[in-house]
């Protein structure tokens, strides 16, 4: 009874001062960091920078590779817990800008854990801001160069045979179709940007962001294919997509013209995304001879 | 629990002593049981006993032994967190009997009065429109920025519906009914609205929000809470010889003294503070307001006076049993507290509805 009435009494006094946030010592860094990897793309540059092993546990975006699969999973990058991060005993935690919630944050931050939130964007620049972040965090700025130099040559043969193609077909993406209703991706999201990289229009630029597309306006924009991305335990086929109202009667539902690629690799905005922007472009640009870009051994493995 | 059930106990309390002093027994030791799970059990691995000693080191102020991630574990993040869960557990399950007990129904619940669907609206229009908000806070302060806006949407609400039902001085426990569930649907188009306008992360986080956690839990939410949760089981506990004395009927309760107007006024004001300031800190937990009264009637009868206590000792245990799943099954993720609550309060709530159609037929 005693022991209960002081650990409310003190409970009380915490509550009641507001609680001066306990400024914890900083503790000496370890040679070799134990880290948390919040963010897909965070993931695959930490892996390409041979810094994989140093990883111990990741979000359920980190999808690529192999390896960041088996780690344990702390849960989905905007709703961690605290205490689940903790239990890896990291001792560096390297997050994707909007990684949360900030109470979350604000408790890691607490925890002596240093946490560097790495710079989001869905763009070539954003890719080797991500990739120097990444590389600076860990102390790795010289593969992060070298990597940064690779992607940059990736960019740069994406770009040249993208120019050349003759045509920009008119595709939609897809992120889901529950109730029948088909949410697309719309202007400034990580899926209108992929099909810009890929030479493709997107029939979809007049809505902003990801929302519901009025079935109407879907068939009038008549898009010629749809994208579509895969894993997370959705299954969005062709069957499914073009039983819907939205693209009924649409030249892509006419050819079954329907793309799907993993959604890591498709949205993630990491080293690979020259190639995913080339692999939707080669599939949806028939006609043309796309080449293969040149294998890296931090892409060489073949998605899930 | 049934009218009947409310009535005949509410008269015939006086022999009802032994179990109702049995089961405020057993409700106290699993809420005691379910504090200190809170604190020994989670995905970090600590020694039960390293646990107490941190806290121990803490409270007595002693020079801090243990390992420094330890301490963070204990001290700023299970014990704001099981202090957050008490409040909220206790503060809902209150709610909930108090809001049976004025609306005399067994399926009354606070987001009966609009709490939770207004705190929500607020919630999402604060993630949508509030970034420009945000900076004029002080830094401190900027964490709890939805949660103010969350406790401010749904005490206006509410206060809202109690005017409306509100005429001549007096309110229609109908009207307050029929305005709750207006209002409660307007509120919700309004969230379907800013749900619509939100960019797709905006939707994600507010989605995690409706779904609660004690994930979020800091010192500062415990104590933006507890004034609220204690104001609550305090003004229940003041109103609970009224609440007997109500369920006979308002003529009955008005011959017995009890001046039944401003016992609901009280009663709704109280709900909406005390819940709103707990949806504010966890997000939308969903059945326990509504299962845990019951629960505990089960066990130590109708009358609100043994009532309001069990139910927030209920409360406590149920809310942070739930917690201690959430962090246990999917770690070290974890799983939204209001789909735990939720998978087990519903069938519990079904159980009981066939087993009382036993009865009723």
């Amino acid at each position: 009874m005693n022991v209960a009435r002081r650990l409310l009494l003190a409970t009380l006094i915490a509550v009641l001062t507001g609680l001066a946030l306990r400024a914890a010592a900083a503790q000496p860094q370890p040679v070799e960091p134990r880290i948390v990897s919040i963010g897909g793309a965070v993931t695959e540059i930490l892996f390409a920078l041979g810094m994989g092993e140093r990883v111990v546990a990741v979000d359920q975006t980190s999808r690529y590779p192999a390896a960041a699969r088996a780690l344990p999973d702390v849960g989905y990058a905007r709703a961690l817990s605290p205490e689940g991060v903790l239990s890896v005993a990291p001792t560096l935690i390297l997050a994707m800008e909007g990684a949360g919630p900030p109470s979350t944050m604000e408790v890691l931050k607490q925890a002596s854990v240093p946490v560097v939130i790495i710079p989001d964007g869905h763009d070539q620049e954003a890719v080797l801001r991500k990739i120097a972040a990444v590389a600076n965090a860990v102390g790795a700025q010289e593969k992060g160069r070298a990597l940064a130099a690779e992607v940059s040559e990736d960019f740069a043969a994406l770009d040249a045979m993208v120019k050349a193609l003759p045509e920009r077909p008119r595709a939609v993406f897809v992120l889901s179709a529950s109730g029948g209703a088909a949410v697309v991706g719309g202007s400034d999201t990580s899926a209108d940007a992929i099909l810009k990289l890929a030479g493709l229009t997107n029939a979809m630029a007049r809505i902003k962001g990801f929302k519901p597309a009025l079935d109407e306006a879907a068939m009038s924009a008549e898009p010629e294919a749809v994208v579509v991305m895969r894993g997370g335990g959705q299954v969005l086929d062709a069957a499914t997509v073009f039983a819907l109202p939205a693209f009924a009667g649409t030249p892509a539902a006419r050819d079954k013209r329907l793309v799907s690629l993993p959604g890591s690799y498709l949205l993630g905005f990491g080293p690979r995304t020259p190639r995913a922007a080339r692999d939707l472009a080669a599939a949806l640009h028939p006609g043309a001879k796309l080449p293969e870009l040149p294998s890296r051994p931090w892409s060489a493995e073949p998605d899930q | 629990m049934s009218l009947e059930g409310v009535a005949m106990a509410a008269s015939g309390e006086g022999t009802r002593g032994r179990p109702v002093a049995a089961g405020l027994t057993l409700f106290a030791v699993l809420a005691v049981a379910a504090v200190v799970g809170a604190l020994a059990i989670g995905p970090f691995t600590i020694a039960p006993g390293r646990v107490f000693a941190v806290l121990w080191e803490w409270i007595s102020g002693a020079a801090p032994a243990g390992a420094l991630r330890e301490r963070i574990v204990v001290l700023d993040v299970r014990l704001p967190r099981a202090i957050v869960g008490a409040l909220a557990g206790a503060g809902m399950a209150v709610a909930g009997a108090l809001m049976q007990g004025v609306f005399r129904n067994p399926l009354a619940d606070p987001s009966l009065v609009g709490v939770a669907p207004g705190a929500a609206l607020a919630a999402v229009a604060f993630v949508v429109f509030g970034a420009p908000l945000l900076a004029l806070l002080p830094q401190p302060l900027q964490v709890v920025g939805l949660p103010l806006a969350a406790f401010a949407g749904g005490l206006l609400t509410t206060l809202l519906i109690a005017r409306l039902a509100e005429h001549d001085g007096r309110t229609s426990v109908a009207t307050l009914l029929f305005a709750g569930l207006a209002l409660g649907a307007l509120a919700s188009a309004g969230t379907g609205v800013m749900v619509f306008l939100a960019s797709e992360q905006q939707t994600r986080d507010f989605l995690f929000w409706t779904l609660g956690s004690l994930g979020g839990a800091t010192w500062m939410k415990a104590a933006l809470a507890a004034p609220f949760v204690l104001g609550l089981l305090a003004i229940a506990i003041g109103l609970s010889r009224g609440l007997d004395a109500l369920a006979l009927g308002e003529a009955e309760a008005f011959h017995a003294g009890v001046s039944v107007e401003r016992l609901k006024r009280t009663a709704v004001v109280a709900v909406a503070a005390g819940v709103g300031a707990a949806v504010a800190a966890t997000g939308v937990v969903g059945f326990v307001g509504l299962v845990v009264p019951h629960l505990a009637r089960l066990v130590i009868g109708p009358s609100h006076r043994a009532l309001v206590p069990a139910s927030a000792l209920l409360g406590v245990a149920v809310l942070l049993g739930a917690d201690i799943l959430a962090r246990m099954i999917a770690a070290p993720a974890e799983l939204p507290l209001g789909v735990v609550t939720a998978l087990v309060g519903a069938p519990f709530f079904l159980w009981l509805l066939l087993k009382r159609r036993a009865f009723v037929g």
